[in-house]
């Protein structure tokens, strides 16, 4: 098992190197002078241009200044922000949990509806609930999710007016920050109702979010499971006279989950993606919307290191996701 | 002393998207305690499907009918289905052709036997595990402590079947239903597993039901064999007088298609024709249409069951001593 | 003796003459409803998209002075000049909803085209040259795939600078992956078959080999994908035109249309409504439809 672990892991190494390559052509990549681009201003005088060049090394060979850059990037010194003029990790760090934790409520609420509701459709195929989850799940991931989000804000906060529209607490609150977790944090703080007004400005924004995985989820263990139950060894189980649930809930679904799994792993990267989106008709604090804040104001340095960041940490996940998958399915762990 | 097994005029038919296939057609069959009883037929036979109906493992597209259905004195036709849970796995078990795909690749070997012994019999851990290798060594299982914790794919297939066995007999059945227990497997390991059920059998004095399309294996383990052709109960008599006294074309045909039974340098007998689908369906008998000796009364009229001496054979005209049809002169 | 008289027995199936296999693949795909309301639909997007000049009431750019947020026709206060109601700068909603369907035909085109273009040749290349090319087009693929695929995209926008073409550009980069690993997985398997070494022996080069001989074979799972890339391409123009990197204003670009537009969900909520209608039934459509190909080419693919 551990030799399972340590290939994945060499396994990712190429491409993390990509990914640091990528950060780093970033901003040589975008037109104009490396160091106008970096710090945000032109028409430097020349002098102080050709110092800066020195100082920062531009004028070294090209794999000289990548060096360079991994020595920065392995102390954690990954820039400076130029709007903010703060370090680009620690803004990073600070705004991560926001985009976490949405992003968790997402997947939580993908499995949780999307697991069941997919396992009852094949159980009972062809059947109306069946036509419908198709139906629904298809719209589903068809569904812009900025436009989706829009829709929801209409109907829940304006027209209901159930939902807030925006942030993650309500202004009056104020929670030391002590996770990052809105949740976590509400509940620690002695603040009263404040628990409350962040799951309430938690829900839209995990529906939002959460949808199109949702889709894809329930798509994927219908037709998991469909094949799954044709197998001679559900028939075995059968004739154990095992009872329904547990056949269909322990010998299916364990087998079925494989895909399964490899599918959530896989959503994980397009829920960032779709983070972007959410956070921004949201006004949702985290990560997402800050790259985007920073693409707007060409601040460089941030979209750099942001993207090494998140590059870097879907990369993870997908390295998580095999090693689970290993675990589940010991066909391939030998 | 009423059988084990009783079932009268079972019928099978599947909806499919070209019509209704009868897969099964009014068949009789009695098991006794204690019996073995072969079951023989080519694919499409109904042979499978009709064991499968028994422990209600069929899917929901297909149709069960039957005047008869009952088990130890239980009717199967009235049965809840927690009802027939209790029984099935534990009464009645059935061991099927492809073992290493029959059991469920992501748990071990260990945990599916125990599993069954769980549902029906309850006990402790410890005494479960113990129950566990006592069974894997009882089917020939070297090393079974170890193998416990082995993964399907990790074993061979006659190993698998022999775990296979070993779940199905963990609750004592009283009847084993074995579907092509090794059709799958080598011809080694073939003898291997039928000396193994017959064993067991013998030993727990378990009735089996043996279904095979292979002559030779029916030969060396049955009692009583039955014959079925095209979803219908074609012939039933004692194995010896069925080897040596066959009253039905079809049962003559198959067993002189065997290659042991064929001359040096002639060609080996076929049966001409194929079994009749969903769109050729027979008016008469079944068999008429490959049948050497058929009639226009074959061609037009469907035989019943004819009682014999020494059993039941559906033919107007059943084969006599000498290998031809009554009253057809040589 | 019995006669060999005719059986009575029931007729046998008719069997019809073989199909070619495009008719087989059409008849199989007429029979899902969904795919053929996802055609038609398209069909008709389409022709709207040719004949936006003749069916659009007014110019998409023209602002009416007089007539901000004018709800729809059947609400109050609208009129039967702005079916859909005007936004916020007096453009007339319907308008800006047909030439935007111009435009999005033409994004999905453009990226389809240029995304499985560049995605079959890098893919067949890596399946025929194997060794060092292939694995480095693999590895640039799974980078490529490492980031999120909207991040890519605006990252990408980042650097070339904001714009409806600038954004084509960037999905067909982000697309790219995805083609290329199914046409190298289509030509793997296609390799191994028997008619390529047969076409190789006759002396076939390499090229000819790669587009005439294998390729074809692989369409199938092509022409999936390439109805599903067209949807995707839709909206990832969309989003980036939402989040004002793609389309600029006063492009009637369907996500641009929504961009900033959370300030009207209160007072009028068809700015809001109408755009992201027409997206979800365009890419509902093609993805209906992709459906139904798959279905349709399926059994071929499991020859």
């Amino acid at each position: 098992m551990l030799r399972f672990i340590l290939t994945r892991i060499a396994l990712v190494v190429p491409t993390f190197i990509g990914i640091l390559l990528l950060s780093f052509l970033l901003i040589r990549l975008v037109p104009g002078d490396p160091i106008e681009v970096r710090f945000g201003e032109r028409g430097i005088a020349p002098e102080r241009l050709a110092q800066l060049r020195a100082e920062m090394g531009l004028d070294q060979p090209l794999y000289v200044q990548f060096v360079d850059y991994l020595s920065h990037v392995a102390r954690g010194d990954l820039g400076v922000s130029i709007s903010t003029k703060n370090p680009v990790l620690s803004e990073f760090l600070a705004l991560f949990p926001a985009t976490v934790e949405l992003g968790l409520c997402a997947m939580i609420f993908a499995i949780l509806f999307g697991l069941p509701a997919g396992v009852l459709a094949a159980v009972k195929r062809g059947s109306i609930f069946d036509h419908a989850l198709m139906s629904t799940s298809l719209t589903g991931f068809s569904m812009p999710i900025f436009w989706w989000g829009l829709l929801l804000i209409l109907l829940f906060s304006v027209q209901l007016g159930w939902t807030p529209v925006s942030g993650r607490l309500a202004a009056l609150y104020y929670i030391e920050p002590v996770t990052g977790f809105m949740l976590i944090d509400s509940l620690l703080s002695d603040e009263k109702g404040a628990f409350l007004s962040a799951l309430r400005h938690l829900i839209l924004p995990t529906i939002v979010l959460g949808t199109i995985p949702l889709a894809v989820v329930a798509r994927m263990t219908r037709s998991s499971m469909l094949e799954v139950l044709n197998e001679d060894y559900i028939r075995t189980a059968r004739a154990k006279g095992l009872s329904s649930f547990r056949v269909i809930g322990i010998h299916g679904l364990r087998n079925a989950m494989i895909p399964v799994v490899t599918v959530i792993g896989l959503q994980v990267g397009s829920l960032l993606g779709g983070a972007i989106l959410t956070e921004s008709i949201f006004a949702w604090p985290g990560v997402a919307s800050w790259l985007i804040e920073a693409i707007n104001r060409r601040d460089y340095p941030v979209l750099q290191g942001g993207v090494l960041l998140v590059a870097s940490l879907v990369m993870l996940v997908n390295l998580a996701v095999d090693v689970l998958y290993g675990m589940l399915n010991p066909r391939i762990r030998r | 002393m009423p059988a084990l097994l009783e079932i009268r005029g079972l019928t099978v038919e599947f909806a499919t998207s070209r019509g209704t296939l009868r897969a099964v057609d009014h068949v009789d069959m009695d098991v006794a305690e204690g019996e073995v009883l072969g079951v023989v037929g080519e694919s499409g036979s109904g042979k499978s499907v009709s064991m499968l109906a028994l422990m209600g493992l069929l899917g929901s597209n297909a149709k069960l009918t039957a005047d008869r259905l009952a088990f130890a004195g239980t009717d199967l036709l009235t049965l809840t289905p927690r009802q027939r849970r209790k029984l099935v796995g534990k009464d009645v078990a059935m061991i099927f052709q492809e073992p290493t795909t029959s059991l469920n690749p992501c748990f071990t070997v260990g945990f599916q036997i125990v599993e069954a012994l769980k549902e029906h019999m309850g006990g402790t851990r410890k005494w479960r595990r113990d129950r566990a290798v006592e069974l894997l060594t009882l089917v020939g299982i070297p090393d079974p402590g170890a193998r416990l914790n082995a993964f399907p794919h990790q074993l061979s297939g006659g190993m698998n079947q022999r775990v296979m066995i070993a779940m199905a007999i963990a609750c004592q059945p009283r009847l084993l239903i074995a579907d092509e227990p090794t059709t799958a497997l080598d011809v080694t390991i073939q003898a291997q597993i039928l000396e193994l059920l017959t064993r067991l059998q013998r030993q727990h004095n378990m009735a089996m039901v043996l279904i095979t399309h292979d002559m030779a294996v029916v030969s060396e383990t049955a009692q009583r064999v039955q014959v079925m052709y095209a979803g219908q109960l074609v012939e039933t008599r004692s194995a010896d007088e069925l080897f040596t006294r066959p009253r039905h074309p079809y049962t003559a045909a198959l067993l002189s298609s065997l290659p042991e039974h064929a001359e040096r340098r002639a060609r080996l007998a076929t049966i001409p024709g194929l079994v009749p689908g969903i769109g050729d369906r027979p008016v008469g008998c079944l068999f008429s249409p490959r049948c050497a000796y058929a009639t226009d009364r074959c061609r037009g009229e469907r035989p019943a069951l004819y009682r014999d001496p020494e059993g039941l054979a559906r033919c107007f005209y059943p084969l006599d001593d000498s290998g031809r049809p009554e009253g057809v002169a040589a | 003796m019995s006669e060999a008289a005719a059986t009575p027995t029931p007729q046998t199936e008719p069997v019809s003459a073989p199909l070619t296999p495009a008719r087989e693949v059409w008849l199989h795909f007429r029979q899902n409803k969904g795919a053929m309301v996802g055609m038609y639909f398209i069909v008709c997007l389409v022709l709207t998209a040719i004949l936006a000049d003749v069916l659009a009431p007014h110019s998409p750019i023209v602002q009416f002075r007089e007539a901000l947020l004018v709800p729809p026709a059947w609400q109050e206060g609208g009129s039967w000049r702005f079916i859909l109601g005007t936004d916020d700068i007096g453009r007339d909603i319907l308008s800006r909803l047909i030439y935007g369907a111009r435009l999005s035909m033409i994004i999905g085109f453009i990226v389809v085209f240029l995304s499985l273009g560049f995605g079959v040749v890098l893919g067949l290349t890596a399946a025929f040259a194997r060794g060092t090319v292939e694995i480095l087009i693999m590895r640039l693929m799974d980078i490529m795939l490492a980031l999120p695929s909207l991040l890519l995209a605006i990252v990408i926008v980042a650097i070339l600078g904001p714009g409806l073409f600038n954004a084509m550009i960037a999905v067909s980069i982000v697309s790219l992956p995805h083609f290329t690993r199914l046409a190298r997985a289509s030509a793997m398997s296609e390799l191994t078959r028997e008619y390529v070494s047969s076409a190789r022996i006759a002396g076939a080069g390499t090229l000819r080999l790669m587009f005439r001989t294998v390729l074809p074979n692989c369409m199938a799972p092509l022409i999936v994908q390439a109805t599903l890339g067209f949807s995707n391409a839709i909206l990832d123009a969309a989003a980036l035109g939402f989040l004002g990197l793609g389309a600029q204003p006063p492009t009637p670009e369907w996500g641009t249309m929504l961009a900033g537009s959370l300030q009207f969900v209160q007072r009028a909520w068809w700015v809001v409504t109408f755009p992201g209608l027409a997206i979800l039934l365009t890419v509902l459509a093609f993805n209906l439809m992709g459906d139904g190909l798959r279905d349709a080419l399926d059994p071929k693919l499991k020859r």
